[in-house]
């Protein structure tokens, strides 16, 4: 982290009126006393911490990171990236559990889990062994974990020719598609081309968001900084970056910049620049008419969740607008801030039940809008909505491809 | 791709004010943006529709008293918009209340009186428009009022509050599961039935025969009208809400009214995106720019509508070098002191020379200099809503009005040709 970075940040929070309007708004202190909240955390515990002088609120680990203080603060305070830096200096000096150093690196864990896959993935599901991960490692034994595919995306990706196209868009898939959900990239892939795109997917990595996350900023840098330099080269011309990883892709855009303090590198200066989320580039060539519409009719109900990560983006809810476009499907907007889960947050055994209790209003219009469906853009989001409603969850893309009947 | 979308109208700001307009433009057909830094000022405010409270003595009749006072302040935003336009916004705001998502919740009142309700210290407020939630609680009505409190609310004083209405205090003596909670925790606790129970069990035998129960305004956030009722019923009394301190409770139900009368006729909602500037052809604004994480989107817009606020929401500002202006357009502002003249008075609550500075506007809500542009709510010169009790009066009747103004402008076949408009 920058001395400049921090200052900037501390800086905002000068202008914390103690509105308490992000207090309204936080998913955690609202269900749980063990957070006091991002006023208290963010804001005003600032002024008591002092570089190289030890850490003086350990609540701090119980933000989720989701960021919504950031987003709803109408004076402009970082509150979330305060909290971060926090969170990082703390656990720097506490040291961080090895829990979380495993679950932060969702590439090294897809790479060891893909070749094995029906093992791997039973082991996951094995109520025993969970038991023995919760107290070996303090994993929650019902914390929901993803499928291995048993296969990569990067095995479709370098089989596939994309047709030339007078636009290109450089896919940017995260280790979701990669290693658990290879077919959503596929349908990515699918929906871009059939909008006149020829689609350049460069091997990539982890994008360092789960690290960062989980205060681990050094390893974090090293991730990102890679990706930014995998993915930059392709990004020189004219070419977009297209995400279907919205987490990622917002790490890509703000975070790496703003809590990692890499505002001067130049690759990822340029991949923040070019990179879109993929409704949100869907959004944007329908604004312009060059989307196409020619859309089947799906008769079905889904429920839209639009996760916190998402709403950092700063561009409102583009999928729900996209889903509006299909004929017969009704969508139902869920009106609820977070299901908890925040990226790692809800897996850990302390930490659990709380985001079950943070999520706990959106399972329950989930259930009372009697859906066929879920859409949400993040897929850990998507998993503990699976987990906790029993409604299949669907990235919002896998809509409009079914509509396209491709 | 250039990160850039097209709207018919583009609103900047999430208030009161913002909110009405947009929403009011999505019902006429409009293709609307709000764009919003963060949440507005309803979070902060009591959730009544306050009008005109003082014109400088306490108004009884709020509709009578306003010729008047737009004749003496012919510079007040009242005195372009009429009594008319603000009757007319009302009617929309409670249809809209009707409307909304909290099932059966309503408003009372009107222009024809101002109701005097109980702030949390036993202060009178004069208003107009009230949540029925609050209805009982007029002052003048008589009767013996009994305050009930939560030990873990502290930032509301029951008998503070009972001392200066004359009432007596009482401690709930529930459990809210927290040492400490605002009043958001504990409105979320009311919406639980185990809960309701709690408190009507502890409370009720407490009370004595023919006492109104005033409460903190912590009766449910989403079903405000199913609690109230439900309490009303089982204690047996007419019961009412007091507004506390931030976090509101009943101007959190605004926002989400509002926020869901926007929704329902298709307007856009971005929030995060703070407006950084404008796009302009000459003097005409053709769109602005709008912070998102990556880089700025340009949002181009026929019309642009500023809800942006006054000084406390950072759509006024006073700079280092006295100089005074709005911060989105950088429009000039009326009725600020020059740099060399007074700009405060030692009597806090005293008339400031700052008080009343703000865009000017003509009847159309245009300010000079720019085209394209219209300006609502506390960002509009000549008022002083805290020594008038008129702020929400003015977001709401000025949101309105805007809308209204370019429906019919729309209507009128106008609008698809921007030069024509602010001829």
């Amino acid at each position: 982290m920058t001395d400049v970075l921090h200052e900037l940040l501390r800086g905002s929070l000068d202008h914390c009126v103690k509105c308490t309007i992000c207090e309204t708004a936080c998913p955690v202190s609202n269900v749980t006393p063990l957070f006091p909240g991002p006023k208290y955390e963010g804001p005003q515990a600032e002024r008591y911490r002092v570089q190289g002088e030890p850490s003086v609120d350990a609540s701090v680990d119980y933000c989720s990171g989701c960021g919504i203080c950031t987003q709803v603060c109408p004076q402009g305070v970082k509150i979330a990236e305060l909290n971060a830096h926090a969170r990082h200096d703390m656990k720097r000096e506490g040291g961080v559990p090895l829990r979380d150093r495993i679950v932060a690196r969702p590439a090294v864990l897809g790479r060891l889990g893909t070749p094995v896959a029906p093992i791997a993935n039973r082991t996951l599901r094995s109520r025993p062994l969970r038991v023995l991960a919760e107290k070996a490692l303090g994993v929650h034994r019902k914390a929901p974990v993803p499928r291995f595919a048993g296969r990569t995306f990067r095995r479709f990706a370098e089989r596939h020719r994309s047709p030339a196209a007078a636009r290109r868009a450089v896919f940017f898939h995260g280790c979701g598609t990669q290693y658990y959900e290879p077919d959503v990239g596929e349908k990515v892939v699918a929906i871009l081309e059939h909008n006149g795109f020829e689609v350049v997917i460069p091997k990539q990595d982890c994008c360092g968001l789960p690290l960062q996350s989980n205060g681990l900023f050094d390893d974090a840098r090293g991730y990102v900084t890679r990706l930014a330099r995998a993915l930059a080269p392709h990004a020189a011309d004219d070419s977009v970056i297209v995400g279907n990883a919205t987490s990622c892709t917002l790490m890509l855009k703000r975070e790496a910049r703003e809590i990692l303090g890499l505002e001067d590198d130049p690759d990822l200066q340029l991949v923040s620049e070019r990179t879109y989320d993929v409704c949100e580039l869907l959004l944007e060539l329908h604004d312009q008419g060059e989307l196409r519409t020619d859309f089947e009719p799906v008769e079905e109900v889904v429920a839209y969740h639009a996760p916190c990560q998402q709403q950092g983006h700063f561009i409102g809810k583009p999928a729900l607008e996209l889903l509006e476009l299909i004929p017969e499907l009704r969508v139902v907007e869920m009106d609820a801030r977070c299901c908890g889960i925040a990226g790692t947050y809800g897996l850990k055994r302390e930490k659990y039940e709380i985001a079950m209790a943070v999520g706990a209003d959106l399972f329950a219009q989930v259930r009372a809008a009697d859906v066929d469906l879920v859409a949400c853009d993040s897929e850990t989001c998507r998993w503990q909505i699976e987990h906790c409603t029993e409604a299949p969850s669907v990235h919002p893309i896998e809509l409009l491809h079914r509509a396209y009947g491709l | 791709m250039r990160r850039e979308l097209h709207y018919d109208v583009v609103v900047i700001g999430a208030g009161v004010a913002g909110l009405t307009s947009a929403a009011r433009l999505a019902e006429g057909g409009a293709r609307v943006c709000v764009l919003a830094k963060g949440v507005g000022s309803t979070h902060l405010a009591p959730g009544t529709v306050d009008v005109l409270g003082y014109d400088p003595d306490r108004v009884a009749e709020p509709g009578r008293a306003l010729p008047s006072f737009v004749e003496a302040h012919p510079g007040h935003p009242y005195a372009l918009l009429g009594t008319e336009a603000i009757a007319s916004a009302l009617e929309w705001f409670r249809a809209r209340v009707a409307d909304g998502p909290q099932d059966g919740y309503g408003y009372v009142g009107g222009l024809e009186r101002n109701r005097l309700l109980p702030t949390a210290v036993g202060a009178a407020r004069p208003s107009a428009l009230v949540p029925e939630t609050m209805a009982a609680g007029e002052l003048d009505a008589g009767g013996e009022v009994c305050v009930v409190g939560f030990r873990a609310l502290r930032d509301f004083h029951a008998s503070y509050l009972a001392a200066n209405v004359g009432g007596r205090a009482l401690e709930a003596e529930v459990d809210v599961g927290r040492v400490e909670a605002n009043a958001l925790g504990i409105a979320r606790r009311f919406e639980e039935k185990e809960f309701r129970s709690a408190f009507v069990d502890r409370v009720g035998p407490r009370l004595r025969e023919g006492e109104r129960l005033a409460m903190p305004a912590v009766l449910g956030l989403r079903d405000p009208h199913g609690v109230w009722a439900e309490l009303e019923q089982r204690l047996g009394r007419p019961i009412f809400e007091v507004p506390t301190l931030p976090p509101s409770v009943p101007g959190m139900r605004v926002f989400d009214l509002l926020r869901a009368a926007l929704r329902r006729a298709g307007g856009r909602l971005v929030m995060g995106a703070e407006v950084t500037g404008a796009e302009a052809e000459g003097e005409r604004i053709t769109g602005v720019r709008a912070h998102t994480s990556g880089g700025d989107t340009v949002y181009r817009a026929r019309r642009v509508v500023l809800a942006t606020g006054g000084f406390a929401s950072g759509g006024l500002q006073l700079d280092a070098d006295w100089v005074a202006r709005e911060t989105v357009l950088g429009l000039a502002l009326r009725d600020a002191p020059a740099p060399s003249e007074e700009r405060f008075k030692p009597e806090y609550f005293g008339e400031q020379p700052m008080a009343r500075a703000g865009v000017a506007v003509d009847a159309r809500l245009r300010p000079p200099g720019v085209r394209g542009v219209l300006v609502v709510g506390a960002a509009l010169a000549g008022a002083e809503p805290w020594r008038e009790g008129s702020g929400e009066g003015i977001a709401l009747s000025s949101g309105h009005r805007a809308a209204e103004l370019l429906l019919a402008e729309a209507g009128a076949g106008k609008a698809p040709a921007p030069s024509e408009a602010t001829a």
